[in-house]
């Protein structure tokens, strides 16, 4: 056969492009219930750890301690409304994809430790390579970091992916989120700085930052401040409440 | 001819030192750097870029014959992009966590230009077996690559391998003892030199052969 003919080619072309079509398409559906398991199992175990709940042996314990943690799923609004009280655990507040999240529309997760309430937020922003994402746990006194967990997407492999482990997250622990003088509380005051260069009289503010990575560094600073920042409503509200 | 004759064996050793990919043929070059900071990633990089070259390399070789010749780019180009969707989709599915480790990297597989000049240099003209034991041999001769430096720069630019640190807390500057990690280490351009230095190694061995 002339497999040099035009006519040949663009058959070639056609069919080869209609099988992996298929392919693909099949093999994705087929797989696609298994992967939004997985990535709602991931999500949980991501926000279980900003609570200090790390390392799981099996899946099932991640989704039982997620259920006995996890009070609600709230989704709450910027002036602190709330908006669905979420007591179904994983169906309001956690089914709001990152992209999905606005001042209208903003997930927290009230958690219960030791008979104390923790809230965790979840933030998003940007680093050199593509976007972060984390979770912040905080006490009831809505002032101190409880944990903290950040992920990200493609930062370098030994600089900026540190901040996906846990000596880079254990330092925000105790940490403040507003001037302790600050009773407004609007600007979240807590912040990532160059590494070294942490000052003694702001030190409950500051985060020593990665060397070599100061611009994830600068990234998830970003990311707490305007995260935290969207929460201040709703943290004003808890507090009258009280 | 057996499973295993002289010339076939040749086909999975030779590209393992004397026609090294990344050494002899300074191919793979950019993934090399970029995956290289840490041993785990270049571990699991080295890992699926053999599987996926072997098995490219196998269906092309089956293909071979009814590829016209001038869209047999494309052809290639377009079995590896699958094979390497359907390997992320599968990891994701079944492997999370290895998959959200791998991240990026398992994308970058396709523009490996080791996969392709296995694809357009062996794969066209032979076997399904002989591509097989290609494939399966280039892919490990980029792997040792990358895992020697990954080794050479997380253990000096960490203090740490696979994670795990080799070098005490004890004797680093700051806690008053006298060493430093190498920063430079952590740096791409390090990784250049350090392969460059493995060039040069193979080349000098093998010269005196």
């Amino acid at each position: 056969m002339n497999t040099n003919k035009n006519s040949y080619t663009i058959i070639y072309a056609s069919v080869m492009v209609v099988i992996v079509a298929f392919l693909l398409a099949f093999v994705s559906s087929a797989l696609k219930p298994r992967q939004d398991q997985n990535e709602a199992l991931d999500k949980k175990k991501q926000i279980l750890a900003s609570l200090h709940l790390r390392d799981f042996a099996t899946n099932e314990d991640v989704e039982s301690t997620y259920n006995a943690v996890v009070v609600a799923d709230a989704i709450v609004d910027s002036v602190g409304n709330i908006v669905k009280e979420g007591k179904n655990k994983d169906q309001d507040g956690f089914t709001k994809a990152s992209k999905d999240i606005s001042p209208k529309q903003l997930p927290v997760y009230i958690c219960q430790i030791d008979s104390t309430i923790k809230y965790v937020v979840p933030i998003t922003g940007r680093g050199l390579w593509g976007g972060l994402w984390g979770y912040i746990a905080i006490d009831d006194d809505l002032q101190t970091i409880y944990g903290a967990y950040f992920s990200h997407e493609s930062e370098t492999a030994g600089l900026g992916a540190l901040i996906a482990d846990e000596p880079f997250q254990k330092l925000f622990n105790g940490k403040h989120i507003f001037a302790d003088t600050d009773t407004v509380r609007q600007e979240p005051l807590l912040t990532v700085v160059k590494n070294g260069k942490v000052e003694p009289q702001n030190q409950q503010y500051q985060v020593d930052g990665i060397t070599g990575a100061t611009l994830t560094s600068n990234g998830v600073a970003d990311m707490v401040k305007s995260g935290l920042k969207q929460y201040t409503g709703y943290f004003k509200s808890l507090h009258t409440i009280k | 001819m057996s499973l295993f004759s002289q010339e076939r064996r040749e086909v999975l050793t030779t590209p393992l030192a004397k026609d090294n990919p990344v050494a002899v043929q300074v191919l793979g070059i950019c993934s090399a750097l970029a995956v290289t900071a840490q041993l785990e990633p270049a571990i699991v990089m080295g890992l699926s870029v053999t599987v996926i070259t072997a098995f490219a390399n196998v269906i092309i070789s089956l293909l071979r014959k009814t590829v016209p010749n001038r869209i047999r780019i494309i052809v290639q180009l377009v079995v590896v992009a699958s094979l390497v969707t359907l390997v992320s989709q599968i990891l994701k599915a079944f492997a999370y966590d290895v998959s959200v480790q791998l991240s990026v990297y398992v994308g970058l597989i396709i523009t490996n230009c080791i996969l392709m000049g296995r694809l357009e240099a062996f794969a066209m003209m032979r076997s399904p077996w002989e591509s097989f034991l290609d494939g399966v041999g280039n892919g490990l001769g980029y792997a040792w690559i990358l895992v020697a430096v990954g080794f050479v720069r997380e253990l000096f630019g960490n203090g740490t391998l696979l994670g795990f640190r080799i070098i005490p807390e004890s004797i680093y500057a700051d806690n008053g003892g006298f060493y430093v990690n190498n920063g430079m280490m952590t740096m791409p351009a390090m990784a250049l030199i350090i392969v460059g230095c493995l060039i040069w190694a193979l080349r000098a061995a093998q010269k005196e052969a």
